[in-house]
């Protein structure tokens, strides 16, 4: 099992080192850097004007030295200073990632709060109107787009009912104000993974249910409560844990576009943004943020499931 | 609610044919056996999609001055604010006095195009990397699964904005993008059927005939992992359906005068609050689509591939 764990995390090492690669490749496509600090016509700046201004940022030098050169600094937590603002990029990513997690955090209780009571509970009345309702609510889930999601949720509690309020998280307010924003970001952000988890947790519990040491307890007289919370749960419980890292990954990637759609102030937005400011150091910093965190997460997943289930061996 | 667990409970569905449980139950229990509403939902989609020009009432990209933001028909008769438009405009127009029925109709052709497309280019590949995967083992398993890590690991929205916005927007680009989503879901799972299908006693026989190893794959391993490939495919098409709307919705999926789905509800978005009509109606296509794309898919899971179970 160490060995297996072993391996994973170089993986991950691996895929994150290919990462950095692949975001220096689409850093350069984007064109000569030096064209961000001058037009081809050089806002009146000469010829030695530019060549010292890519002496200094390094770009005179081989594109692989370059790479390495960005690397180190980049592995050593320095990203650089954005180019809208001329602010420490860590300072801007450090300043939205409160939000984010905020989020995340949120949609990841709604999405268990949620999901596994309604996958037990649809398992265990199979047939009955819950089923029906925690079916629908997967179906749904699965298959509609967060981000109209979103905007019909802006439409009918913020602008037809004024129940909730549309966007953007105050800063500094009172808890019941940052509560009443969160609401609808985290229910729109939770609806797929918590469609995830029922589906999973529904079929785990009806696996288990047609099982023999279930039928054996049933026969040993014990009761309903005791037979599907102590017996049958326990085991069913085990692929939704699995998956609930993967889940937490799938977040990060959701927030981007739940948090354009509420105005949401987080890393998600930041990332698009950059996108369109051509804020390459923004940019490229999310990215990596982004990769590493699905890389740390994958690997979470991996641990969970060596560790849960100890019947899965692995060569 | 009880939580008692009884077993009449759970054998209700299991039930003989001449007990069926009645009213929406029995629909749902006889949708099990074969998606009917699903399925239309597909074949109107399919013929809406090829017969676009013909049974869209209006010009998608011609936009009428004079009824931008004209409500759906029946909406305008008690919203008096606005001007009474005639029922020409059976959904409603857009900002730019686009009829929204006719767009939508057009995107059903783009979504299904630039789904298809790169559904297919992503089953060629990812089934030609988890045959070969499967196949030949070692090194090229090896590369090819860390190859599927990676890929698995990369924030895909951001580097296709990125792409997006880097290179340009276009229907090419999109399709590219997404063929690069879909592989990634085929490789592995039937990486391992091929495990199990290559130690087989008539893929040794083959061997010892004398095929080729490119023979033994196509000829008798592959119709042997047709069934996973069929439905990873049909519960990977709603999700390609979906990516593409988001990128479209953020920018970076198709240029703009394009009838897309996720493009008309990113430009419904600044209208929102006015013209409601404009990103509801597309939203529900999607909706729609996927929904029956994933129920269709469930069930061809439970037909063909009851061991693919733990695949969402």
């Amino acid at each position: 099992m160490r060995r297996f764990l072993l391996r994973r995390l170089l993986f991950g090492v691996f895929a994150l080192f290919s990462a950095t690669i692949i975001v220096f490749t689409i850093s350069r496509l984007a064109g000569d850097p030096i064209l961000l600090y001058s037009s081809k016509a050089g806002y009146g700046k000469t010829e030695e004007q530019i060549q010292s201004l890519k002496e200094k940022l390094g770009l005179d030098r081989a594109l692989t030295v370059q790479y390495f050169i960005w690397v180190g600094a980049v592995v050593r937590g320095d990203f650089g200073r954005s180019l809208v603002g001329d602010r420490l990029v860590t300072k801007v990513i450090r300043e939205k990632i409160g939000a984010t997690f905020q989020l995340g955090v949120g949609a990841w209780l709604f999405a268990t709060a949620v999901g596994i009571p309604l996958g037990v509970l649809s398992a265990v009345q199979r047939g009955s109107p819950w089923d029906y309702l925690g079916r629908g609510f997967a179906l749904f889930g699965q298959a509609l787009p967060t981000f109209w999601v979103g905007m019909m949720g802006i439409l009918l509690f913020a602008v037809t009912l004024d129940l909730l309020p549309a966007a953007t998280r105050p800063s500094g307010a009172g808890l019941p104000t940052q509560v009443k924003h969160l609401i609808m970001p985290v229910i729109v952000l939770g609806w797929l993974p918590a469609a995830t988890y029922l589906r999973l947790t529904r079929s785990a519990m009806l696996d288990v249910l047609h099982s023999e040491f279930i039928t054996l307890a049933r026969g040993k007289g014990v009761s309903s409560a005791r037979l599907i919370w102590k017996h049958a749960f326990r085991n069913a419980l085990i692929p939704p844990l699995t998956v609930s890292a993967l889940l937490l990954a799938g977040f990060i990637n959701g927030s981007v576009v739940v948090e354009t759609v509420f105005a949401w102030p987080g890393i998600g937005r930041l990332a698009v943004q950059s996108v369109w400011d051509n804020d390459f150091p923004v940019l490229t910093a999310t990215v990596l943020l982004f990769a590493l965190f699905n890389v740390v997460l994958n690997f979470c997943a991996d641990v969970l499931t060596v560790t849960v289930d100890p019947r899965i061996r692995y060569s | 609610m009880s939580m008692r667990l009884s077993n009449n409970n759970i054998q209700r569905s299991e039930l003989p044919q001449g007990d069926r449980p009645s009213g929406v139950r029995w629909a749902f229990a006889s949708a099990r056996r074969w998606p009917l509403l699903p399925t239309g939902i597909l074949v109107v989609l399919a013929v809406v999609a090829a017969f676009a020009p013909l049974i869209a009432p209006h010009d998608p990209s011609a936009g009428d001055p004079r009824a931008r933001t004209a409500p759906p028909f029946w909406y305008s008769d008690w919203y008096e604010e606005r001007p009474k438009v005639t029922t020409k405009y059976i959904l409603g127009a857009d900002h730019a006095g686009r009829d929204v029925l006719s767009r939508v109709i057009h995107g059903a052709r783009i979504s299904l195009l630039v789904a298809g497309v790169s559904l297919a280019s992503g089953v060629l590949v990812g089934t030609a990397a988890g045959l070969v995967s499967g196949y030949f083992g070692g090194l090229v398993d090896e590369i090819m699964m860390r190859l599927v890590d990676v890929w698995l690991a990369l924030p895909f929205i951001l580097i296709a904005l990125v792409t997006a916005v880097v290179i340009g927007q276009s229907l090419t680009i999109v399709m590219g993008l997404l063929a690069l989503l879909a592989w990634s879901a085929f490789p592995r799972n039937i990486r391992g059927e091929v495990l199990s299908l290559k130690e087989r006693d008539y893929v040794a026989l083959a061997r010892v005939a004398g095929a080729s190893d490119i023979r033994i794959m196509v000829q008798h391993i592959l119709p042997g992992v047709f069934n996973t490939v069929l439905v990873i495919a049909t519960l990977r098409v709603g999700q390609l359906i979906l990516a593409e709307a988001t990128l479209s919705f953020l920018g970076a999926g198709l240029p703009s005068p394009t009838p897309a789905w996720g493009l008309m509800i990113a430009e419904g978005r600044d209208y929102l609050a006015t013209s409601w009509w404009i990103p509801l109606f597309p939203g529900l296509a999607i909706f729609s689509v996927v929904m029956s794309l994933n129920f269709l898919g469930d069930w061809l899971r439970d037909r063909l591939d009851p061991r693919l179970s733990q695949l969402e």
